[in-house]
């Protein structure tokens, strides 16, 4: 069945990328700063909802993935000269190679262990990036050249707002399509019954690392755009609690569904927006830690809430508002 | 030689340390087969308890240890009540991703209360300082090892001798069995976040008199995992014993190897790769239930 099946389906596709095409004009470039961050965003988490939410294993370690990425691209560009074309794949090929080899242990464990063998990956990742400071700068960073077209360097806001989206774009028609294959039906049979999935004769070794594969490949590419965009890798970067904050995209969205990544993706980056705005005021108003607090404890509750009373995400409900305008008037709530 | 025998006793005293938070971790996962990645921030929030009751309320020992307790007992009410009994019978990421929402939440209060700033009230709470020959042996090893031996006991009698304990143990094999016989389940959950509550204020309040405490004390929970997973993730007793020897390893080998590498650092991360390596060859652990199940 195809992607986009009615006329109206195109006319929406057409409608939303000309409204991206035509942003930069009407935004401010803040706006199209947190547009771009989103994009960036809507990547990883579309690596997380592969690996996650059709596979089933869950990856606590995503942003040590998207460290690898960033200081691979970062490195061949900075020291060796490449141009950012040519390390944007090694990058996501070092992310894919970095997942491959921790998500051997899935082969072996699942649930609560693999969670902590991601959360170690992490760890052990952000210190590898410390010990090799002869190449990558250590705690000081690493300065990061912006890419490049010909001569055209896209260090304006707007040019690497069109870049990002350009490659979100293509990033999500990737996953739709990817969950589509052979291998993306597999990873659901993975996820809902393991076992009957082996008996079935999916090569459980093959297709849960092509999934840890994937997934990092996704988040490798997410990070070098990250550092690019800073002009500046750091491993401060790429905090530990940022992996629990896209699983919890991942939550809010909606598990398995690519709608729902994009859906948690863009609702949380907003959100984490209107805490850095109410934040100082209510520093200056309560006490001077309340911004500090506001944003734990917004983004705690956030995915407390959602798992207690939406645990299916933004996406079930945007199909059930699908579904109600579409049975009009012989609609009911469920 | 001697340098060797301070690095053994420092890192005893460290596994005395993991595994007083192992204790709490353990005790839930027995009780409600939930993964409680919060249980390091329970020791954290202990700590300042004990700053509150302790410094700021002018309180002696036994008074705090008491309304600490209290606090606790409320916490692991509240926490069970509002957050966890929704969530009986989904699936495991949901109770995980909880409990990190959780400790999210409980590190913005810790934030909001008391200012994320380190405080200490060294000297308030009695400690012994020992010196075997030219070694020093840090206090916290001998309250962690009194601390940890005393609940271990409590909790091995309670789940060996008592109604509740047996029924914790069913309760974490078969919900619905339990269910059908009678038992309480909403019971036995609420007196499972309770002990692990108090087991974390207590040791907090400890750790918090010997060393002082700040949030990042909270990341003591996620090396604790290590311990956990190299005891066995349902073995009381194996998270003393795994507490020990990762404690003793991980002083050991950042001591010889952290001046070989560029950066150092070899202890904040040594845990990890101890639990990628116990995953990897030996994932139910030391003493951990073997379950026959193919992945």
């Amino acid at each position: 069945m195809a992607i986009f099946r009615t006329r109206l389906d195109w006319g929406m596709l057409f409608a939303f990328l000309i409204f991206l095409l035509i942003c930069p004009l009407f935004f401010s470039d803040r706006i199209l700063t947190i547009m771009t961050m989103i994009g960036i965003a809507i990547i990883s988490v579309h690596g997380l909802n592969i690996l996650t939410g059709y596979c089933g294993q869950i990856s606590i370690g995503h942003v040590g993935f998207m460290a690898v990425g960033a200081y691979t691209s970062a490195i061949l560009t900075a020291k060796l000269g490449w141009p950012f074309w040519a390390a944007l794949p090694c990058a996501a090929l070092a992310a894919g190679m970095a997942g491959l080899i921790f998500g051997l242990p899935s082969l072996k464990i699942k649930g609560f262990y693999l969670i902590m063998a991601t959360i170690a990956a992490h760890f052990i990742i952000i210190w590898l990036i410390l010990q090799l400071y002869y190449v990558t700068g250590g705690p000081d960073g690493l300065a990061v050249p912006k890419p490049r077209i010909g001569s055209m360097v896209l260090k304006s806001k707007v040019s690497y707002f069109y870049l990002v989206m350009t490659i979100a774009t293509l990033a999500t028609l990737l996953a739709k399509n990817i969950v589509r294959t052979r291998a993306g039906r597999a990873f659901v049979a993975i996820r809902d019954n393991d076992l009957a999935a082996e008996v079935m004769g999916i090569s459980l070794w093959n297709y849960k690392l092509q999934a840890f594969f994937i997934g990092c490949v996704y988040a490798g590419v997410a990070g070098a755009l990250l550092v690019h965009y800073y002009g500046f890798a750091s491993v401060d970067q790429f905090p530990f609690m940022d992996s629990v904050w896209y699983l919890g995209m991942l939550i809010v969205g909606g598990m398995g569904s690519t709608s729902g990544a994009i859906f948690g993706a863009v609702s949380l980056k907003l959100l984490d927006e209107m805490v850095t705005i109410v934040g100082p005021v209510l520093s200056a108003v309560v006490a001077a830690q309340a911004a500090a607090s506001l944003a734990l404890i917004t983004r705690g509750l956030v995915i407390i809430l959602f798992l207690i009373f939406e645990p299916r995400g933004l996406a079930h409900r945007w199909g059930m508002i699908k579904a109600y305008y579409r049975l009009w008037p012989f609609s009911h709530e469920e | 030689m001697n340098f060797f025998l301070q690095l053994v006793v420092t890192g005893f005293a460290l596994g005395m340390v993991y595994a007083l938070v192992a204790i709490g971790f353990v005790i839930i996962l027995k009780c409600s087969n939930a993964f409680n990645i919060a249980q390091g921030h329970f020791v954290m929030i202990g700590g300042y308890l004990g700053y509150t009751f302790l410094v700021t309320f002018g309180l002696p020992i036994w008074a705090t240890l008491v309304m600490a307790v209290v606090a606790a007992i409320i916490m692991g009410l509240l926490i069970e009540r509002l957050t966890l009994r929704p969530l009986v019978g989904q699936p495991e990421l949901a109770i995980i991703m909880m409990t990190i929402a959780l400790a999210s939440v409980l590190e913005g209060l810790a934030t909001l209360i008391w200012g994320g700033e380190y405080k200490t009230y060294h000297g308030l709470l009695p400690t012994v300082a020992l010196k075997l020959g030219e070694i020093s042996v840090p206090p916290e090893s001998l309250i962690g090892l009194i601390v940890s031996i005393v609940a271990v006991a409590i909790l091995m009698l309670l789940f060996r001798y008592t109604k509740i304990g047996l029924a914790m143990r069913a309760t974490a094999e078969d919900l619905q069995v339990v269910q059908s016989v009678g038992i309480r389940a909403t019971t036995v959950y609420a007196v499972s976040w309770v002990i692990a509550c108090v087991v974390g204020v207590i040791g907090g309040i400890l750790l918090g008199g010997v060393s002082g405490v700040m949030i990042p004390l909270a990341e003591i929970g996620l090396k604790a995992f290590a311990v956990v997973l190299l005891g066995g993730v349902n073995s009381i007793g194996g998270a003393i014993v795994a507490g020990i020897i990762l404690g003793v390893l991980e002083n050991v080998a950042a001591g010889y190897l952290d001046p070989l590498l560029p950066r150092g650092g070899l202890a904040q991360v040594f845990p990890f790769i101890v639990m990628i390596i116990v995953l990897i060859f030996k994932p139910h652990g030391l003493f951990g239930l073997v379950r026959i199940e193919r992945i």
